[in-house]
C-alpha cells in the first residue's frame, strides 16, 4: 500500500510539472509576434519595446524564463502584466470564496442527487420516475452561464428575492447574508451535478436491488427501511463517492469559473476569466497551475481510497 | 414474504429484465445490430428528439434562404440608425437610449421576428447562422475526438509497452488541465495569431480554432474506454486466429478490432456532440471562442447576458436554442445507449 501511494504521489508530481511546461509553452511558443511588443502597445518607439522585453526577461531563452516563472510563483513574487498586481496575493483573496461556492453546492449535489436518484429508484417506471428523469436531463443539457443569468435575472434582479450577484463575507454581514448571496450560485452550480448524480444513483440502485444479498436482508425480516438504508444504499454509494471526489476537484479547478463570473463573486476562476481578457499571461499560469493541483490531488485521494477498499487495484 | 402493500413489490424489475421481457419474441439468431436497430425503433421517445436534431440542422441550413427572402437582411448587417413598419408605424431599430427592438414576430412581414441587439443586427437571422456554427463546431469537434482518441486509444491497447506508456501519460496530463481553463488558454493564445501548421495558416478569427481545441480536449473522454476495451479484446482467440493466419498489426487493428469498437463508439457520439456545443458556448462566452463578429450561439449568449436588465431577449433565444439541441443529443443518446450497451458508463464535464 505504501508503495502505491508513494508511486501515485510521484506520479502526481510529473502531471503537475507537466501541466506547468504545457501552459507556460501555450502563452510563449504559439501566439505569433512579439509579447513585447504587445505589451507595449501600438505608437512606440523600439526603445520602449527594447526596455520591456529587457524587464520583463523575454531576451532570455525559453527554459530560463520558464524557470524564472516558476520560481517567483512558488516564493510568492510573480506579478502580473497588468499594473503589476501580485498574483499570489490575488488568488488567496479569491480562495475563500471559490471554496465557499464549490463545497456548498458539492453538499448539495451529493445530498439532492443521492435524494433523488433513490426516489425515483424506488419508483422506477412510475410517473414521478419519469419526470425527474426529464427534468435530471434537461438540468445536464443548460449551460451553466445561462442559467445563472437568468436566476440573477429573474430572482434576483426583478423579483428582489436574491441579491443580483456579488459576494459578502461573513466576517463583514454575518451569516445570513452570506447565505443569501451564495444561495443562487450553489444552486446553480449544482444542478448539471444534480441531474448526472441522480441518474447514476438511480442505475445503481436498481442494479443492487435485486442482489441475492438484498433477498437475503428481506428474507431474514428487516424492515424495508433498513433494507434500503444500510444494504442497498451503502452499496450504491461507492461509486458516488468517487465520482464526488473527482468532480469536487474539478468544480474547484476551473469548473466554477462560468458560475462566479455571472455572480461576480470575484474568486479565483473571475480573476482568471478576467486576466485572459487582457493577455496577462502570469495569473493564468498560475490560476492553471492552481486549478490543475486540486484535480491531480483529489484524483490521487481518489484512487488511494479506491486501492483501500479495494486490493485489486494496487497490483495495476 | 411481502405483503401487498410493501415497497419491496412495487419496485419494479430494473430496465435489463424489462428488455429481456420485450425481447423474448426476437427469434434467435438475430444478429445483435437489428436487435439494437429494434430496441431503438420502439424507443418512440428516444427517436423524437433524434428527428428534433434532425430539423435543427435542417433548419440552420435554411438559414441563407431565410435571411435573404423573408428577414431580408444579414446576419452581421447593423441597423442601428434604421427604421422598420410595425403595423402602419415606424419604430427606430434601437431606440436613442441603446435599448434594441424586442420580438415583433410576424408584426414586421419576417423582420425582427426575435428582435434585434444592441448593433441593431437581426436576432433571427443571427440564431439561425449561429445555428450553422455552433452545429458545425459540435459536429466536426467530435468527429476530431472519435478519429484522434479511436486512434490513440487502439494503438495504445494494441501495442502495449512504450507505446502505451507514453499514450497514457500524455492523456494523465491532459485529464489533469482543467478543461475550461485549457480551452480558454488555447483559444485565447490561437486568435491573437493564428494556427500556422507550415504547410496551412488558420487565421485567428476561423472558426477551425475552437473546433480543434474542443475537439482535442475532448480525447480523454473517449479514449481511456477504448484503451481499455481494445486491452480485452486482443486477447480473443479471433485475434489470435487472424495473427494465426498470418494477419499484421494493421490487419488486425482494422479488420479485427475496430468493428468491435463501433458499439462504444457509437455510444459516446451524441454525448460528444452535445458536450462540444456545451463547451462552444462556454469558450465565447469567455471570449476564447468564435470571434465576432461571428454569431454562434455562445456569442450571442455572452452579448445577449451584457444586455440582459434591459433586452432579456437576447439571452433567451440563443439559450433555448441551446439547450434544445443539446437536450434532444442526450435524449436521443440515452436511447442509442440503452439499445447497444445498456451498462455503459459515460463521464460529463461541468
Amino acid at each position: 500500500m505504501a508503495a502505491f501511494v508513494i508511486r501515485r504521489v510521484l506520479a502526481m508530481g510529473f502531471v503537475l510539472f507537466a501541466v506547468s511546461v504545457l501552459v507556460f509553452l501555450i502563452f510563449n511558443v504559439i501566439p505569433n509576434g512579439d509579447p513585447a511588443a504587445r505589451m507595449a502597445g501600438k505608437n512606440v518607439t523600439p526603445q520602449v519595446v527594447e526596455a520591456i522585453r529587457v524587464e520583463w526577461g523575454f531576451d532570455k531563452s525559453l527554459p530560463v524564463q520558464y524557470a524564472t516563472t516558476m520560481q517567483k510563483l512558488f516564493t510568492g513574487d510573480l506579478v502580473s502584466y497588468d499594473n503589476r498586481v501580485n498574483v499570489v496575493d490575488e488568488i488567496v483573496r479569491g480562495i475563500p470564496r471559490t471554496f465557499a461556492l464549490t463545497i456548498g453546492a458539492a453538499i448539495i449535489w451529493l445530498v439532492a442527487g443521492v435524494a433523488l436518484g433513490l426516489f425515483t429508484a424506488m419508483r422506477a417506471g412510475h410517473w414521478t420516475d419519469r419526470l425527474v428523469t426529464v427534468l435530471a436531463l434537461v438540468g445536464i443539457s443548460m449551460p451553466v452561464f445561462w442559467l445563472g443569468a437568468l436566476a440573477a435575472y429573474y430572482l434576483g434582479y426583478k423579483a428582489g428575492i436574491f441579491p443580483n450577484g456579488g459576494y459578502s463575507p461573513i466576517s463583514e454581514d454575518g451569516l445570513f447574508s452570506w447565505v443569501h448571496h451564495l444561495l443562487l450560485p450553489w444552486v446553480v452550480l449544482a444542478t448539471l451535478f444534480i441531474g448526472v448524480y441522480s441518474r447514476v444513483v438511480r442505475s445503481t440502485v436498481l442494479d443492487t436491488i435485486n442482489d441475492d444479498y438484498v433477498r437475503t436482508a428481506r428474507a431474514k425480516g428487516l424492515p424495508e427501511r433498513h433494507v434500503m438504508t444500510r444494504h442497498v444504499l451503502r452499496n450504491s454509494l461507492i461509486p458516488v463517492v468517487t465520482l464526488w471526489g473527482l468532480d469536487f476537484g474539478l468544480a474547484i479547478g476551473g469548473g466554477a469559473i462560468l458560475t462566479e463570473t455571472v455572480f461576480d463573486l470575484q474568486g479565483v476562476g473571475q480573476y482568471f476569466a478576467e486576466s485572459i481578457g487582457r493577455l496577462d499571461v502570469p495569473p493564468v499560469m498560475a490560476v492553471t497551475m492552481f486549478g490543475a493541483f486540486f484535480i491531480v490531488v483529489f484524483n490521487t485521494l481518489v484512487d488511494i481510497v479506491y486501492a483501500l477498499l479495494d486490493p485489486r487495484i494496487r497490483l495495476q | 414474504m411481502a405483503t401487498s402493500d410493501d415497497p419491496a413489490t412495487t419496485v419494479p424489475a430494473p430496465q435489463g429484465a424489462v428488455a429481456a421481457r420485450t425481447e423474448a419474441r426476437i427469434p434467435a439468431g438475430t444478429g445483435p445490430w437489428r436487435i439494437a436497430a429494434r430496441r431503438l425503433r420502439r424507443n418512440h421517445v428516444a427517436l423524437g428528439f433524434g428527428a428534433l436534431f434532425v430539423v435543427l440542422v435542417a433548419v440552420a441550413m435554411f438559414a441563407p434562404l431565410f435571411a435573404e427572402s423573408i428577414a431580408k437582411t444579414g446576419p452581421n448587417t447593423n441597423h442601428l440608425a434604421d427604421t422598420i413598419e410595425v403595423d402602419g408605424e415606424t419604430v427606430n431599430v434601437v431606440e436613442l437610449d441603446g435599448v434594441p427592438i424586442g420580438p415583433q414576430f410576424l408584426a414586421a412581414d419576417g423582420r425582427f421576428m426575435l428582435g434585434a441587439d444592441g448593433n441593431g443586427r437581426d436576432v433571427m437571422v443571427r440564431l439561425l447562422y449561429g445555428a450553422r456554427n455552433s452545429l458545425f463546431i459540435g459536429l466536426t469537434a467530435a468527429v476530431i475526438t472519435m478519429v484522434l482518441a479511436v486512434t490513440f486509444g487502439v494503438l495504445a491497447g494494441y501495442f502495449r509497452g512504450w507505446t502505451d506508456a507514453f499514450i497514457s501519460r500524455a492523456l494523465d496530463i491532459l485529464w489533469a488541465f482543467p478543461v475550461l481553463l485549457l480551452g480558454v488558454a488555447l483559444g485565447v493564445s490561437l486568435s491573437l495569431g493564428g494556427l500556422d501548421l507550415g504547410f496551412i495558416l488558420i487565421e485567428g478569427s476561423s472558426l477551425w480554432i475552437p473546433t480543434l481545441i474542443i475537439g482535442v480536449v475532448g480525447i480523454v473522454y473517449l479514449a481511456r474506454p477504448i484503451r481499455g476495451q481494445v486491452l480485452s479484446l486482443r486477447e480473443k482467440e479471433f485475434v489470435e486466429a487472424a495473427r494465426a493466419q498470418g494477419a499484421g498489426d494493421l490487419r488486425i487493428m482494422f479488420s479485427e478490432l475496430l468493428p468491435n469498437l463501433v458499439s462504444t463508439i457509437l455510444v459516446f457520439v451524441p454525448v460528444l456532440v452535445a458536450n462540444a456545443i456545451l463547451l462552444e458556448a462556454a469558450l465565447s462566452f469567455l471570449g476564447a471562442g468564435v470571434q465576432p463578429p461571428d454569431p454562434s450561439w455562445g456569442t450571442m449568449l455572452a452579448d445577449g447576458i451584457d444586455l440582459l436588465i434591459t433586452s432579456p431577449h437576447l439571452t433567451i433565444a440563443p439559450g433555448l436554442m441551446l439547450v434544445l439541441t443539446v437536450l434532444s443529443l442526450n435524449v436521443f443518446g440515452d436511447g442509442v445507449r440503452d439499445a447497444l450497451d445498456p451498462r455503459a458508463k459515460v463521464r460529463r464535464e461541468p
